[in-house]
């Protein structure tokens, strides 16, 4: 009987022992369970822009994002205007992140001398994790000042009919590593307009998209829809864009076939005449490139 | 009865000894892919690791994400183009130390350890074999480890267009303060 007794304790106390080895295993565990983390969806777009719109990336803090940007002529230009590469308006863009949620830019672009600026701020990331956020919100707002020659010299010019402003919603939502997509209503006020059919002010509201096809290559798409069209003039149409984004370690190509001339708001939302059925379009391109200003507190 | 009682006592020194295990949560991994064009250095002070004295068996793991460059591309470049961190967010190592038994936790000294193990790393595990340094300074040893990791190893593709920049094999340096796991 005693021994049976051992016998038992021995196989259980084996047993026990089994166990407890099988425990360590995976040792990690002993330190309790991993606190979870917040992962803020990053990369939904490749730059900061769509095409024309703003994208829901930010410049990182203390990054100077510069582009140059060009919008050749149309493309029903034929071979006689090279397909709209004899003819080119350019536009020069400085991004900066004063935050990483905070980005500020300045621009110019020679298609009618415009200088414009801009502030755009994140309130809300998307995140996973230990915080839930579905959707990345920005808002942007901004200011133009058209300084071309007035085409009426005769009548009495104020500096202010100069000006246009605009305000933005960037609503996104990267759907997963391929796909973001975001829209945009915006507010866009114009102080002169060229008739008195034509509104102030023009209600807008555009839907943009990324499809990654590689990793370094992604397909882009923007359309903006004027939510009224008595706010433009009558030969004014949507803007709609496609094109690719192409990375290359510090450089951001985007080539692009547009409608659109204008890279500024105010032309592009309220002024796009080009009609793609007929062939209007026109070839472009962002080229950008980042230079780390501020260097992080990294401790390396 | 007395030959279940002296079972019944090694089975507990057996226990006893059980608890010998060290930790950190803070392990320090640094990150350098050196080349001449281009110096690309990171750091992650959120290693995890863990060694048990007295089987000789660790594992260290880390987050992908908590790596810190100086240049935000950079970082944005390492989680998604090349670690591809949502599919992947965790490097970690399982393995043992092969001379575990001539290391004496309790007394100061400075002892050489052979590791070999897994490591995992962009979804693909490897075996590897490397030396590392414990330190045992007032009763806390410091463990340190430098090793090469070769990217292509790990199906970590460098586009030809960045190839002079990136370089084809990283070095990892990993610094652990352990502590002693109270239980």
């Amino acid at each position: 009987m005693k021994k049976i007794l051992n016998l038992i304790l021995i196989i259980a106390i084996q047993l026990v022992w089994t166990f407890s080895s099988f425990a360590q295993e995976d040792l990690l565990s002993i330190l309790g369970e991993e606190e979870e983390q917040t992962q803020y969806a990053s990369a939904s777009f490749k730059t900061n822009r769509i095409i024309n719109l703003h994208s829901i990336e930010n410049t990182a803090a203390g990054v100077l994002d510069f582009k140059i940007a060009h919008r050749f002529g149309f493309l029903n230009g034929g071979l006689y205007e090279m397909f709209g590469l004899d003819q080119a308006s350019m536009k020069l863009i400085f991004d900066y992140g004063i935050t990483k949620n905070l980005q500020v830019g300045v621009g110019r672009t020679n298609f009618e001398k415009i200088y414009d600026g801009y502030a755009k701020y994140r309130f809300l990331h998307q995140s996973s994790g230990k915080k839930n956020m579905p959707i990345s919100l920005s808002y942007v707002a901004g200011i133009a000042v058209k300084t071309e020659k007035f085409a009426d010299q005769t009548r009495k010019n104020y500096f202010t009919s100069r000006l246009y402003y605009h305000h933005q919603l960037l609503i996104a939502r990267k759907f997963n590593n391929q796909l973001t997509v975001q829209l945009t209503p915006s507010l866009l006020h114009r102080n002169l307009v060229s008739s008195s059919s034509e509104k102030n002010d023009v209600y807008s509201i555009a839907v943009g998209a990324r499809q990654k096809l590689t990793k370094r290559i992604a397909l882009n798409a923007e359309y903006i829809y004027n939510l009224d069209a008595n706010q433009v003039a009558a030969s004014s149409r949507n803007s709609f864009s496609v094109g690719f984004d192409i990375e290359t370690g510090g450089h951001v190509f985007q080539l692009h076939f547009t409608n659109s001339t204008s890279m500024v708001e105010k032309g592009f939302i309220a002024e796009t005449v080009g009609d793609w059925t007929k062939g209007d379009i026109h070839f472009g391109f962002n080229l950008s490139r980042v230079f780390t200003l501020v260097q992080p507190k990294v401790k390396l | 009865m007395k030959y279940s009682l002296l079972v019944l006592l090694f089975a507990f020194m057996l226990n006893a000894q059980a608890q010998e295990k060290y930790f950190a949560k803070d392990a320090k991994v640094y990150f350098l892919s050196d080349t001449k064009l281009e110096k690309i250095e990171a750091t992650n002070n959120k290693g995890v690791c863990v060694i048990d004295a007295t089987t000789g068996a660790m594992e260290f793991s880390v987050l992908i994400a908590g790596f810190q460059f100086e240049k935000a591309l950079m970082q944005e470049h390492f989680q998604e183009n090349y670690m591809e961190m949502s599919k992947f967010p965790k490097a970690t190592f399982k393995g043992n130390i092969k001379n575990f038994g001539t290391i004496k936790w309790a007394q100061d000294g400075n002892y050489e350890m052979e590791v070999v193990g897994k490591l995992t790393l962009h979804g693909v595990t490897k075996d590897i074999t490397n030396k590392a340094n414990v330190a045992i300074k007032s009763g806390v040893p410091m463990a340190i480890s430098s090793f090469e990791v070769l990217c292509a190893d790990y199906n970590i593709n460098i586009p030809s267009l960045v190839k002079d920049k990136v370089a084809k094999s990283v070095k990892i340096d990993i610094a652990a303060k352990l502590q002693k796991l109270a239980k």
